[in-house]
């Protein structure tokens, strides 16, 4: 199970990878590679929120499998930049990137942090692999 | 019942293969190898083999064996010769189903009958019951669940493949017909022109001692035709889109058989039968809801519990199936709509609980 070092976890199964920029702390954000392996085929991706401020753990969009529907959590409150434009309908429609790199293309959003000190309640990866296995 | 999850007698084989395993139905069964989509096309155009040894299987046997049966199901057993089956279900006393199932009749001499009941795997020990409870006509009954292997051998390819491997005229045997034969070196097969895939091919009945067998048997005779495995994750969207009810989803002890459209497997003037009167009725001044079918224009999917809307956001009813059709790649769903709540247009409206989505209700089958 690939469960990179670098990133910081939700018990969700969302994965954060924050980066500092000229404009303050953004975040990429995605579901990980166990997430996708339970779901399965992702066969589409909603995010409705760009533009939004969205709550810690509240929800920011949702994930169809053929199998099942997930929702997406946010694993710390933030307003949402962008909706990975390689997932959207609209422009790439390509959802399988969930599947096929759930963390690099597949990253599903990127937010603008509101507080940095949120993000020391979140999972570090040895504690996400716990929280699997 | 035991809580324990049950291994079909493949368990290893499709830990082996990579199958991602899931309990259903008290067993645990592989749900896909390579990906359900690629699993769905690969039956619709070429071929793949199930294991559902999951199924239950019944025999009824012996004096009274036929009359038991044309009490506790709906069709008409006596219609049948030897070497057919019937789909059918048994009614409980309340005009809902107990279950759906299949009767293979093996011998139907009076006196010395001989049926095969092939019925849902998390329904085996409910079904055992309530038949038994009804079993006032000397019937014999025998659970053989546990030593039956069952393999869905499905898809146009299908009969080619399992011709390479027997000497029974395949071609011969018309749907839902059956013969007893053998396949490579392993006898006594009951095979079978059924399924739930809409794709045509076989099922195969076999002691399971011989299952590990006859799956790698058919999978090398499959190779050149482009066989793979496949999981009840294309087992499901394949029924979808034909529109084969699912019992526990579109089926359950509430639903009338009239309502869920299978009217046609419901005989009501065979004879006396449970809840025949309920059913008459039915068929003669409509039911209070109907299964209907419908497509998203959105690419959301529809799930099981979502509710049915019409254009004021009235609940006119409830999905009871949903998937990604992989053939139309589109939305589909079933589900009951209310007569008394019936839409003025074919428009409604499936609400996720925090959106609506626009529907369309088709004809059915999806495909």
């Amino acid at each position: 199970m690939n469960i990179p070092e670098n990133l910081k976890y939700t018990k969700e199964h969302e994965w954060i990878r924050t980066e500092k920029t000229d404009d303050g702390l953004v975040a990429y954000v995605g579901i990980t590679d166990f997430a996708q392996g339970e779901l399965g085929e992702i066969v589409y991706v909603e995010v409705e929120t760009v533009g939004e401020t969205i709550g810690k753990d509240e929800v920011f969009g949702t994930v169809e499998a053929v199998k099942t529907t997930s929702d997406l959590y946010l694993p710390v409150e933030g307003e949402i930049l962008e909706f990975n434009p390689a997932l959207d309908e609209s422009e790439g429609d390509n959802p399988a990137l969930l599947n096929e790199d759930p963390y690099g293309d597949g990253w599903i959003v990127k937010i603008a942090i509101a507080d940095e000190s949120h993000l020391t309640d979140l999972l570090e990866a040895s504690s996400y692999q716990d929280l699997i296995s | 019942m035991s809580t324990e999850v049950k291994k079909t007698a493949l368990y290893d084989v499709h830990v082996k293969a990579g199958a991602k395993m899931v309990p259903f139905a008290g067993y645990m069964m592989p749900v896909s190898y390579e990906g359900i989509i690629d699993e769905h096309m690969a039956v619709r155009e070429r071929a793949g083999l199930f294991d559902v040894s999951h199924m239950g299987e019944f025999v009824i046997s012996g004096a009274g064996a036929k009359d038991l049966l044309q009490y506790v199901t709906t069709n008409n057993v006596s219609r049948l010769t030897v070497g057919q089956a019937q789909y059918s279900c048994l009614p409980n006393d309340k005009g809902g189903v107990v279950d759906d199932l299949i009767v293979y009749c093996m011998d139907d001499t009076d006196g010395s009958e001989e049926y095969l009941l092939v019925v849902n795997a998390s329904n085996i020990q409910k079904d055992w019951d309530w038949i038994s409870s009804q079993n006032r006509f000397g019937a014999k009954m025998e659970d053989r669940s546990e030593q039956t292997g069952l393999l869905a051998l499905q898809g146009p390819k299908a009969e080619k493949i399992l011709q390479s491997l027997t000497d029974v005229e395949l071609s011969e045997i018309k749907f839902y017909h059956f013969t007893n034969g053998n396949i490579g070196h392993i006898t006594d097969v009951i095979i079978s022109a059924t399924g739930y895939t809409g794709a045509g091919g076989f099922e195969l009945y076999v002691d399971n001692r011989h299952l590990d067998d006859l799956w790698y048997m058919l999978l090398k005779a499959g190779e050149e035709h482009g066989l793979v495995p496949t999981g009840l994750g294309a087992r499901d969207t394949l029924r979808l889109e034909k529109a084969y009810c699912l019992y526990g989803n579109d089926l359950d002890d509430e639903t009338s058989p009239i309502e869920a459209g299978l009217g046609w497997i419901v005989k009501t003037k065979k004879g006396d039968f449970i809840s025949k009167d309920t059913f008459a009725q039915q068929k003669e001044d409509g039911c209070a809801k109907k299964l209907v079918g419908f497509k998203l224009s959105d690419r959301r999917v529809p799930r099981k519990g979502y509710e049915i809307k019409n254009q004021n956001g009235d609940v006119i009813g409830v999905v009871t199936s949903g998937t990604m059709s992989p053939c139309l790649d589109q939305p589909i769903g079933m589900g009951y709509i209310y007569t008394d709540r019936w839409p003025s247009s074919d428009t409604i409206w499936i609400s996720t609980g925090r959106k609506d989505l626009d529907a369309e209700i088709v004809k059915l089958p999806f495909v």
